[in-house]
């Protein structure tokens, strides 16, 4: 299980809670931003995010600890690595599905999160490892609240991520593109925008996107092919929650799922699943197409 | 009206028949065959049917109506542990507590599909997955009563009164029989609901909601029964589980389980009843023969990546399953017997409109 409160006592003032729930629930978002990467470009809700993540952070835990490189460059490289992945998958697998009915991306998806956890296992086991901070040093104290640097970085990160990418679909001709894509495949396609060419780059962004929250991920508790397990869901919670294809929806989602489950992580840690559940059951009863999401009006 | 038991006839009964044949023959075939253990074949097998229970029942919801479920799991999880704690705790008798956790577990159906009727495709699939988590997890918090982490177990032999006489079921040939019984039952029953005006009103959802509701076809009623009649169905093979295994905890219901069950059902053809018992029998034997590779020492990897590459491999190639073979090479053999080999292509393209025969 997730925890970013393992070193701080149990005592908790609500204040703490508030920061730790944040600093979790950028987790959650950063993770949801791929999700929603991914769906705004292709329609197609990846149930493989927390996987392809887990299996870039094994690749980035490679490049640091046999090839020893640092940990600026093993980060580049494992960024390079995970968008030409992505790419491959949107390529190689789901370019070939059948989209005429919406159970095929599911069962496709959850298909390729099966075969990268059992790869994963095969290739570095189920040992577990720790995962080089990116940061270190003491935490940083603002009155009684603490806050580690490893968290402040998170936050922080999320936050500018959710900016560019924010820019990038609402300026660059790219990202207008590829929301042209999703928004109407013919019309795009006429335009003369490649519809395979911004699949596979929504495929590569999240992917790449996945890699950036393992790593942040895996130093805060460890390095094993189901350390995603827990955060995936709670991302797709936090990811239609948000309505799938808003990126300030996603942090808004993140980060209330984040405090919801430092808070419930506190009093009943059992229930930490069980309320994420319920919570995206009542969004979804209370607005279908999430708290930012867009309605989109079904055509016959 | 004449009320028809079964209204699946003729030549689409053969494979039933044989099927039913098999299942009969079966043990004392095992006892005939030298060098294995029939009790342990017959454990498995009985699994396994009581697996195809459970997707034949989401076969109904995923192939027939369209609704996807990724938390099957968790209906299988309540079945097992409520009939394990009425025969436990309540001393109910076992057919009562099978016929409680069946409409149990079909209530809860229900239920979750009130929510479902606002939710489409991926969100369904988001909210199902997140109740198949919560259910262990739910297990596991009221430990109190559930037995929590470490499950319940000694459950009573099953028995089954029958007027003066009980029968009472001991040994793995016992609970294959019983195990066999039911799913012989509950397969009529599916195919039945199937070709009902019920299992149209299913096809006509999944095939177009808003066309469905211009046909007059109430997506309430239908949508909440295609849930209710799933959970029942994973409710009633729970309990047989709870009973074949004598005890359970949460670890026998992972989400790893609700995927082999969407898995059972994709390899033998969505929309197909006979492809969900195919694909059940097929998949747990597999699981139990990579076991035993003697190469493997690390049997889960195996496992998930084939079941992984089962998945994709299905609907990139084999969008219909199993049970689309079948089907195809019997028009095939249909329309060559008619009319000659000319328009086989033609009729095929034709016949494959995916509405279950």
């Amino acid at each position: 299980m997730l925890s970013v409160t393992s070193d701080i006592p149990t005592d908790l003032p609500w204040g703490q809670l508030l920061v730790n729930g944040l600093a979790l629930g950028s987790l959650y978002a950063l993770t949801a931003f791929g999700i929603v990467l991914i769906y705004k470009t292709t329609k197609v809700i990846t149930f493989a995010q927390g996987e392809t993540a887990m299996f870039s952070t094994f690749v980035a835990f490679t490049l640091l600890t046999v090839f020893q490189l640092p940990f600026t460059v093993a980060f580049i490289l494992t960024l390079a690595f995970a968008g030409v992945f992505g790419a491959l998958i949107e390529r190689v697998v789901l370019r070939h599905i059948s989209t005429t009915t919406v159970l095929n991306p599911v069962i496709v998806t959850v298909g390729l999160s099966l075969i990268l956890l059992g790869t994963a296992g095969w290739i570095w086991g189920y040992e577990i490892r720790t995962f080089p901070a990116p940061v270190a040093g003491p935490p940083l104290r603002f009155a009684t609240i603490v806050v580690s640097q490893l968290n402040a970085l998170t936050f922080l990160v999320t936050l500018v991520l959710m900016t560019v990418l924010f820019a990038f679909f609402r300026f660059s001709p790219t990202g207008i593109a590829m929301r042209a894509v999703a928004e109407n495949r013919t019309a795009a396609q006429l335009m003369g925008i490649s519809i395979g060419r911004m699949n596979a780059l929504g495929w590569g962004m999240g992917t790449a996107m996945g890699a950036v929250t393992g790593m942040l991920i895996a130093p805060l508790n460890y390095l094993d092919p189901s350390m995603m397990g827990d955060v995936a869901l709670k991302a797709f919670a936090a990811a239609v929650v948000g309505g799938l294809t808003s990126l300030p929806g996603a942090v808004v989602g993140g980060l209330l799922l984040g405090i919801i489950d430092s808070v419930v992580g506190f009093e009943v840690p059992e229930l930490r699943n069980t309320i994420a559940f319920v919570l995206i059951v009542l969004v979804l009863v209370v607005r279908p197409s999430g708290l930012l999401g867009k309605h989109e009006i079904k055509k016959v | 009206m004449k009320v028809r038991w079964l209204r699946t006839r003729g030549r689409a009964m053969v494979p039933y028949g044989v099927g039913l044949a098999v299942v009969v023959v079966l043990p004392a075939l095992l006892d005939v065959v030298p060098g294995i253990a029939p009790g342990y074949i017959l454990y498995l097998v009985s699994l396994a049917l009581i697996y195809a229970i459970v997707a034949i029942g989401l076969g109904l919801l995923i192939g027939h109506t369209g609704q996807i479920s990724l938390g099957h799991a968790g209906f299988f999880a309540i079945g097992a542990y409520a009939s394990a704690l009425l025969t436990l705790r309540l001393g109910l008798p076992f057919v009562a507590a099978l016929l409680v956790a069946g409409a149990l577990t079909a209530t809860i159906g229900f239920l979750l599909g009130l929510p479902a009727l606002r939710l489409s495709g991926p969100y369904l699939a988001v909210a199902t997955l997140g109740f198949g988590l919560a259910i262990p997890q739910l297990v596991v918090w009221q430990g109190s009563w559930t037995g929590g982490s470490s499950g319940l177990h000694g459950l009573p032999l099953a028995s089954l009164p029958l007027g003066a006489f009980t029968i009472v079921f001991r040994t793995d040939q016992d609970y294959y029989y019983l195990a066999a019984a039911v799913l012989v039952v509950l397969t009529i029953f599916a195919r039945n609901v199937v070709a009902s005006h019920t299992g149209r009103a299913f096809v006509a959802i999944r095939d177009s909601e808003i066309a469905a509701r211009a046909m007059g076809v109430d997506l309430v009623r239908y949508k909440t029964t295609a849930f209710a009649l799933s959970a029942l169905y994973a409710g009633i093979a729970g309990s047989l589980y709870a009973h074949l295994l004598h005890g359970i905890s949460p670890e026998d219901f992972t989400v790893l389980l609700s995927v082999d069950f969407l898995t059972m059902i994709v390899l033998g053809g969505l929309g197909s009843v006979g492809g969900a018992l195919a694909g059940a029998l097929m998949l747990t034997f597999l699981q139990n023969a990579l076991t035993r590779l003697p190469v493997v020492h690390d049997f889960k990897n195996l496992y998930i990546v084939v079941l992984g590459a089962i998945l994709i491999l299905t609907i990139a190639f084999l969008p219909r399953g199993l049970a689309g073979i079948v089907r195809s090479s019997r028009l095939r053999w249909a329309a060559r017997v008619r009319d000659g080999a000319s328009r086989v292509d033609q009729i095929i393209e034709l016949g494959d409109g995916g509405v279950p025969q």
